[in-house]
């Protein structure tokens, strides 16, 4: 307990330097902005950005991609109230009742709700996050190449047990991934692999940066190309009165919907863990449950305030959440933590629970950025309201080329090569294809990051055994692990069985 | 054509990647090496396998006409929608092969002017405010503060005397 507490007197010793400092705020200020602009969230902030990080050491970096991804979080209530269109999919929750609210000209109440309950929820979850992640990360100490894997393929089948998408769609998105990430040289013998067309460009591999700008950067625009021209562009934008007393009187009347916050911050903090939940459903979960346990269930849906709190607090908490299985056993919860994940293979670190021990700096730096962003991001988010709103209003047009722009070169960042602007391009373009198909994409994201780390957990794994897939079943941890896994994989198979056996009695 | 067919369509292409994929992880072993373990092509063999297993389940899907894709007889893409996301789509294909020619620094203004002349209808002022802006930023952020030298084409000679500035 007082070492942990040590650690993080550390950790914001870090964060005080006034570089870090700057990027915090930067981070907040950027994450508040593309959070509010409708259709970008988090991930794809974190993904267009990444590239930018490599001036700064990997801790100034992490700090300023976590504060990205924290403002985003703020930022998507923002045009869920103002427009009714959710700033990112995370927000989709806090349309249900910010939009009501909005159109009674009560903006600014629903805008200080979701700042506040963001604000809670974000800091209810950064104190669990920092009391449960040093133990997390103690037992993970032992864990060899068999539960390294096994892990892994939790982290999967979570996505085949819980997700809602397609069975089949998500295994497909799941295994190219995998085997995109495979592309290059053999890591143990060293040959040249899956050269596709002999084009040499892939022998360097597919970076999963290249993957994840292409989905999340490409593909996403031309998706809000598409939705832009179906809606017309038009959108009927909100006025916020915002004013001190009126500030004030809203806070006061917050006070009293505590419990929701409370609820959505604990609820989203371990939705956000799971792999394939997050903070989308960690939101959507929070506002169920707040129209259950609220006196005056009618009022959902007509602006309700705590319709609006309970989401905002979860995917605060969620977004910490995802984080906690990315620090300690190099598992990301959340396509962003993936992401993050991937930068931190390029930054020379190792992911997993030697971080903790070797990386201590890392670490706790970035774990007292979280409670640093958490305030930033609450101050900056009052404090602008104003110029967000203004920053609504320019058009699309004006946004989209200069995304657009900042993809392509973060795609040529990296490596350097023309090869990889232009596989980011197709990326981006089958994306959007598949997209709307139903396709799942974030498990391929996640995949491309991990596959480098499961594929040599697999091998050395079977060396050890001697070819026995055995040894991923009888090891004290491997063995839950993998059967868990088992489980969730098969999950839709005992659903539909049941289903069936159900339907059949009630016949 | 409609969600439905191209749904077919999708599952038969990636289908065909899949076994692509498959025999292209054959160049390298994908049996036990004694000694070694399991061969190089072996982790991407299996998973093209459960690509191509996957794209076979999305196929008897749609034959079934089980799921909403599978049974859509919505347009996939509206005429109009095909339009404007055609427009953007063939100027970034432009945009990246300029690149090699004319350099990023050509390219980039005419993106811009593309884009928010043609298609946003936006004023030539703000057109070509940006148009000239965007790029003088980009040069100092990538170049300058990042030292990451963007393609340039035909145009490299003109930079040199920046370089000289700046480096």
């Amino acid at each position: 307990m007082l070492e942990i507490l040590g650690l993080l007197g550390n950790g914001f010793l870090v964060v005080f330097e006034p570089q870090n400092m700057m990027l915090i705020i930067a981070g907040c200020a950027l994450g508040l902005f593309i959070g509010a602009m409708p259709g970008l969230g988090s991930v794809n902030g974190v993904a267009i950005l990444l590239p930018l990080t490599f001036l700064v050491p990997p801790t100034g970096a992490i700090i300023f991609l976590a504060a990205i991804y924290y403002g985003a979080m703020y930022g998507g209530a923002i045009s869920s109230i103002m427009l009714g269109i959710p700033g990112a999919s995370t927000a989709v929750a806090t349309t249900f009742d910010g939009r009501p609210l909005a159109k009674q000209g009560l903006a600014d109440k629903a805008l200080t709700a979701a700042a506040v309950a963001s604000f809670v929820g974000g800091t209810i979850s950064v104190v669990l996050f920092t009391f449960f992640a040093p133990p997390l990360a103690h037992v993970a100490l032992v864990f060899g190449a068999p539960e390294e894997f096994a892990l892994m393929m939790l982290a999967f089948a979570t996505f085949v047990g819980l997700g809602s998408d397609d069975l089949f769609k998500t295994l497909f998105s799941i295994s190219i991934g995998l085997v995109l990430s495979a592309v290059g040289f053999d890591i143990i013998s060293g040959e040249p692999r899956l050269v596709l067309w002999d084009i040499t460009g892939f022998l360097h591999g597919v970076n999963f940066l290249i993957l994840a700008i292409g989905v999340y950067g490409i593909g996403e625009m031309i998706w809000t190309v598409e939705e832009h021209s179906l809606g017309g562009g038009k959108s009927m934008l909100s006025d916020a009165n915002v004013t001190v007393k009126r500030t004030l009187s809203n806070l006061r009347e917050l006070a009293s919907k505590w419990k929701s916050i409370v609820m959505g911050s604990f609820l989203g903090y371990f939705v956000g863990i799971l792999p394939a939940a997050g903070a989308t459903p960690g939101s959507l979960m929070a506002y169920g449950i707040a129209k259950q346990i609220s006196s005056e269930p009618e009022k959902f849906g007509k602006g309700a305030v705590e319709g609006v709190c309970a989401p905002e607090a979860a995917n605060n908490a969620a977004s910490t959440g995802s984080m906690l299985p990315m620090l300690t056993l190099g598992i990301p919860g959340s396509p962003t933590t993936a992401i993050l994940l991937g930068g931190m293979v390029i930054w020379g670190l190792e992911p997993g629970p030697r971080l903790f021990i070797d990386h201590s700096d890392f670490v706790w730096g970035l774990i007292a950025s979280l409670y640093a962003a958490n305030i930033f991001a609450v101050l900056i988010n009052v404090a602008f309201i104003p110029v967000f709103i203004k920053i609504l209003k320019t058009p699309f047009t004006i946004l989209a080329p200069i995304i657009f722009i900042l993809c392509l070169i973060g795609g040529y960042a990296p490596t350097q090569s023309m090869h990889d602007v232009w596989l980011m391009v197709v990326f981006g373009i089958v994306a959007y294809l598949m997209r709307k198909l139903d396709y799942p994409l974030a498990p391929a994201v996640l995949a491309i990051v991990l596959g480098p780390l499961a594929e040599p957990a697999l091998r050395q794994s079977l060396i050890i055994s001697d070819g026995s897939f055995a040894i991923f079943f009888n090891r004290t941890y491997a063995g839950p692990i993998s059967v868990v896994a088992i489980l969730l994989l098969f999950l839709p198979l005992f659903k539909k069985i049941y289903d069936k056996f159900r339907k059949r009695q009630v016949v | 054509m409609t969600v439905r067919t191209a749904e077919l369509l999708m599952a038969i292409m990636m289908g065909a990647f899949s076994i692509y994929l498959m025999y292209k992880s054959t160049e390298l072993e994908i049996g036990w090496i004694e000694d070694e373990g399991p061969g190089g092509g072996a982790w991407p063999f299996w998973l093209s396998a459960v690509m191509l297993i996957s794209c076979l389940g999305i196929l008897y899907n749609w034959f079934r006409r089980k799921g909403p894709i599978a049974t859509s007889t919505r347009l996939y893409i509206e005429p109009h929608v095909l339009m404007d996301v055609t427009a953007v789509t063939v100027a970034l294909v432009v945009t990246v092969g300029l690149f090699s020619f004319i350099g990023i620094y050509g390219a980039l203004p005419l993106f811009l002017i593309f884009y928010l002349r043609f298609l946003g209808k936006h004023s030539w002022r703000l057109t070509t405010t940006l148009a000239i802006s965007i790029p003088v930023v980009i040069f100092f952020f990538f170049e300058i503060t990042l030292k990451i030298i963007l393609p340039k084409g035909i145009t490299e000679p003109l930079f040199l005397p920046l370089y000289k500035i700046f480096f």
